[in-house]
């Protein structure tokens, strides 16, 4: 019987666009959170990493929420793209964005507080921006344990299933990600694709974990 | 020249007794030190003047630019400031060879400035064949060149130092001091540095601040400190004195001199002005201004009779030992020819005798 490939190819252009938008967002939160103080700190804080402690079901209901048709950011993205957002493949890029999110957010702050103070301050003192001292200083000197997170955090959206099947449902060759096409075919009975994705899931997520360890080892 | 007013001040908490800073002082052209135990405010001092620490109140002055002026409300961010600022573990970027890391501070120059200053700097300070290493790969001598070299590069109006003699073995030491009197001679920046070794201070200072618990004590030139502390305070901190309890038995202005008891014994003194006979003083001098030989018969006048507890073989002198807390310092030679001695007499020149 021919394996139909589609999940892995959705999972894998899921987790990339998630993971790129992970990492943008995530370094900036994490830069805010680092080196600046503000009131409800903490609370931002919790916020970003409340979906690592949430069922998966209960944040895939806020997203339904947040996002459906009635809702008003559901209804300006239909305005806009002219068609909804949930039940697409975007809806579970976004389920999948904030698993990664709270990942980045906590590895990469904590990369960010533990480059030498000294080497920033000397940067200021030579004139340097803020600006230029992030990319050309911080930035290099924590880029190691920030990729490994990054690895991590696409793993993670890889394998993402509760809210990405509350969100964008499971529509074989359009919102069927791997994660939910394993689930469906062992209870469709069909123990052979199941196991056959389950074998090549893992075998993805243990390289990338290998990777993720040589990184944060070196 | 650097001028500044500055107070800082952090209320005593539940897990610390507070602490307040509060200076006023002038650095002009060549190296002034700035000394002090540990805790009392040095290098919050030098923070404050390059803009990482806010000061509650006063002014820093850079020759004519205003850094900081608590009543103005300016408060320049250290980009802004000029200042160079060697750290104490030299903060040299590691991703970075050394070459990059003089370019990257050689940003703000003009284009074509730009390669010629990194070349200039990197063969003053013999970096040649270092220039293309990272930070890891270079000695420690290196390391300390390129920091201060990448300090200098952008032409600032102040180098700042922070303790940068600690922790380096002899040899290193005496190659930075080195470096420095270079820099000193070839750049007219002003040079602030933090120490709290008095060797350091000697080597390289022309003027001297002493700090204590955030208060400047005393500042002029080395020298003088060591000849004249003002207060017992500096002297401790000094840590290179004799200090005994004695009483002023007579004080006579017109030959200028003093008679002084100290333990049973009454010895010699120069007049001290300002204070009264019966006044309970301490005296301090400094232990190789003392002179010991062996006890023959009756001390004579100015000398006291002491039993030595132990000789501390130092690479330059003897340190003699005795009760009550009292050091000679005697040359090698001089202690050879005595050294089973048990019994000395102590020589108290009368001229270097100060009363705090």
């Amino acid at each position: 019987m021919p394996i139909d490939w589609f999940p892995l190819w959705l999972s894998l252009r899921v987790a990339s666009i998630s993971t790129v938008a992970a990492l943008g967002a995530g370094l900036w939160i994490a830069y805010i959170l680092a080196n600046r103080d503000f009131r409800g700190k903490s609370a931002v804080d919790a916020a970003v990493t409340l979906p690592l402690v949430l069922p998966p079901t209960v944040l895939g209901y806020y997203l339904l929420v947040l996002l459906g048709r009635s809702s008003l950011l559901g209804k300006l993205w239909e305005k806009i793209f002219g068609s909804p957002l949930v039940f697409t493949w975007k809806a579970a890029v976004v389920a999948a964005l904030l698993y990664s999110l709270p990942l980045l957010v906590k590895s990469s702050r904590a990369a960010l507080e533990s480059v030498d103070r000294s080497c920033e301050r000397a940067a200021r003192t030579l004139g340097a921006s803020e600006w230029k001292l992030f990319w050309r200083v911080t930035l290099p000197m924590a880029q190691r344990s920030i990729l490994a997170a990054t690895a991590l955090a696409f793993a993670r959206s890889l394998g993402e299933f509760g809210a990405t099947l509350m969100i964008a449902g499971n529509f074989p060759g359009r919102t069927q990600t791997m994660a939910v096409a394993i689930y469906d075919a062992q209870e469709s009975g069909n123990s052979t694709l199941a196991l056959t994705l389950v074998l090549v899931i893992s075998a993805i997520a243990l390289a990338i974990m290998t990777i993720a360890s040589r990184l944060e080892n070196r | 020249m650097i001028q500044a007013r500055i107070r800082k001040t952090f209320p005593p908490r539940k897990d610390s007794t507070g602490f307040s800073l509060d200076v006023d002082f002038r650095a002009t052209a060549g190296i002034t030190v700035l000394f002090g135990p540990s805790g009392a405010g040095k290098t919050m001092l030098l923070d404050s003047i390059a803009g990482f620490v806010h000061p509650d109140e006063g002014r820093i002055l850079l020759d004519d630019a205003i850094l900081f002026d608590g009543a103005a409300r300016v408060h320049l961010s250290p980009q802004a400031r000029n200042c160079g600022y060697v750290f104490q573990r030299y903060a040299l970027f590691p991703h970075m060879t050394l070459r990059e890391n003089l370019v990257f501070a050689a940003e703000r120059q003009p284009r074509l400035e730009r390669h010629r200053r990194v070349n200039e700097m990197i063969e003053r300070f013999r970096l040649t064949e270092a220039a293309g290493r990272r930070p890891h790969e270079l000695s420690g001598g290196q390391r300390q060149r390129c920091s201060i070299a990448r300090a200098l590069i952008g032409g600032p109006k102040l180098l700042l130092l922070d303790e940068p003699g600690q922790g380096l073995d002899a040899p290193l030491r005496a190659e930075f001091y080195e470096t420095l009197r270079q820099v000193r001679a070839d750049f007219q920046t002003p040079v602030l540095m933090v120490t709290h070794d008095l060797d350091e201070c000697f080597e390289l200072g022309e003027e001297m601040i002493v700090l204590r618990e955030g208060r400047i004590v005393q500042s002029g030139a080395p020298a003088e400190i060591l000849d004249n502390p003002a207060s017992l305070d500096v002297a401790r901190l000094l840590g290179a004195f004799n200090l005994l309890a004695g009483e002023i038995r007579t004080l006579d202005p017109g030959r200028n001199s003093s008679r002084l008891r100290v333990g049973e014994y009454e010895i010699d003194g120069p007049y001290f002005p300002g204070r009264l006979k019966g006044d309970r003083v301490t005296i301090c001098v400094r232990p190789e201004q003392l002179t010991a030989s062996a006890r023959n018969g009756r001390p004579g006048p100015n000398q006291i009779p002491a039993t030595l507890e132990r000789a501390v073989e130092k690479p330059q002198y003897v340190r003699l030992e005795f009760p009550g807390g009292i050091a000679v310092d005697l040359s090698r030679a001089e202690y050879q020819r005595q050294r089973e001695t048990r019994e000395w007499v102590i020589q108290f020149p009368a001229g270097c005798l100060r009363a705090l």
